[in-house]
């Protein structure tokens, strides 16, 4: 998982010459391989709830759920605790998270306010900012 | 002949797979009538070319595949897909024709064009391939148009280049047109524009790039294609990644077409949206 945590001045403006540079993107977590590896059980357990009787199963016994897909306490703790960023750090793959979310009728704005650590309604106005 | 006769492209957001049924309701909602009102002339233009297929350029969201096999590129080759659900309560849908026939002559043709696809002779389609369906012909009537689902992988990097989704639109468009039964096809890309989901910059979007993204895309494609994932991802943000499927689909047009409509809105759910209607000169 490339984490990035180096700052950046500014942001690349948008412009016709794009470089091809690889500096890390703050707040920004590339799922690659090494990710994919360290979060397979975790996001193997997140594919499951497409499955209603599966969801069913978790919401009973959101621990022994955890168990049976072999994940570690590190993101056992994380799913017991909605922390997303958590989830990522542990490997995580938010489209597979996403399915997590959607047990607790948590959209993707929810989310993304919970990972930024602003309110859901801060959230929408710094989205609808971005357009101004 | 089989001809492509133009490009689509719209954002595949899943709180408007849960919108699309309630269209009427929502014209007059605050929320969503700009988005809305952006799609009639897409219709329009669909209904005076009657196509018979629509190839439609997607990413599967972990329905279909997980990361268990992972295929860069996959190309559907059956007779029917089914929606099914994705675990978040988006309504599912009825299943979509394929045109086999079409798709094993388009997987035969990209492999000898040295495009090693997975071919997939059952594949669930998720809010990706849905959406855009929905909001393209709604109400579920297709008008008897046949499916095929490319899927391409922006889900586990490495994700396929700019320049390699481009070039894989292009063969797909070769593929097409040396089919010799006489079809109207349509190509759809789908998802972006600029997103953020997860991180702490979740909730970015870049309107400037995006901008510059709908102008470009349309006569000067291969500008955008010298980018890297990493630079796309900078600019347009973990899930913007998903543009590489808008220029797939501009790589099956033709080197000149004509733009019949665009329309940008920021925002719909954490994403801003982008829709584009491409022709290709006859």
């Amino acid at each position: 998982m490339t984490v990035a945590t180096t700052t950046e001045k500014t942001p690349t403006p948008a412009s016709v010459e794009f470089g091809h540079h690889d500096l890390p993107i703050p707040g920004t977590y590339m799922f690659d391989g090494e990710a994919a590896m360290k979060g397979y059980n975790l996001n193997k357990m997140c594919f499951s709830f497409n499955n209603a009787e599966n969801r069913a199963e978790f919401l009973k016994d959101e621990d022994a759920y955890c168990r049976k897909y072999g994940l570690t306490d590190e993101q056992r703790k994380a799913i017991l605790e909605r922390n997303v960023l958590a989830m990522i750090h542990n490997g995580g793959c938010i489209y597979y998270l996403a399915k997590f979310a959607g047990i607790f009728g948590l959209t993707v704005q929810d989310v993304g306010a919970q990972q930024r650590g602003i309110s859901v309604d801060e959230f929408k106005k710094m989205l609808k900012a971005q357009g101004e | 002949m089989a001809r492509v006769v133009g490009g689509l492209t719209t954002s595949h957001i899943p709180a408007i797979g849960n919108a699309v049924p309630k269209e009427q309701q929502l014209l007059n909602d605050p929320y969503w009538k700009e988005f809305f009102a952006a799609y009639p002339p897409a219709r329009a233009w669909l209904q005076k070319v009657k196509p018979d297929v629509a190839v439609v350029i997607y990413n599967d969201h972990g329905l279909n595949f997980f990361l268990d096999k992972m295929p860069t590129f996959a190309v559907g080759a059956a007779f029917q897909y089914q929606n099914a659900d994705e675990g978040w309560g988006i309504p599912t849908i009825p299943s979509f024709q394929g045109d086999p026939e079409l798709s094993w002559h388009i997987i035969n043709s990209l492999v000898g064009d040295e495009f090693d696809v997975t071919s997939c002779q059952e594949m669930l389609v998720d809010h990706g391939f849905t959406v855009p369906m929905s909001l393209f012909w709604p109400n579920h009537s297709y008008g008897g148009v046949k499916t095929i689902p490319v899927c391409i992988n922006t889900v586990q990097h490495p994700l396929p280049s700019p320049m390699r989704c481009f070039k894989l639109g292009q063969a797909i468009g070769r593929a097409i047109e040396s089919y010799p039964k006489d079809l109207k096809v349509v190509v759809i890309g789908t998802g972006g524009l600029s997103h953020q989901l997860d991180g702490e910059r979740a909730g970015f979007i870049n309107k400037k790039f995006d901008q510059l993204c709908l102008d470009k895309i349309v006569n000067e494609p291969e500008i955008l294609t010298r980018m890297s994932i990493h630079e796309l991802v900078r600019q347009a943000g973990a899930q913007g990644a998903e543009f590489i499927l808008w220029l797939a689909m501009r790589g099956v047009l033709h080197n000149r077409v004509t733009k019949i409509h665009s329309s940008y809105h920021i925002a719909i759910s954490n994403t801003a949206t982008g829709l584009l209607v491409l022709e290709n000169a006859a």
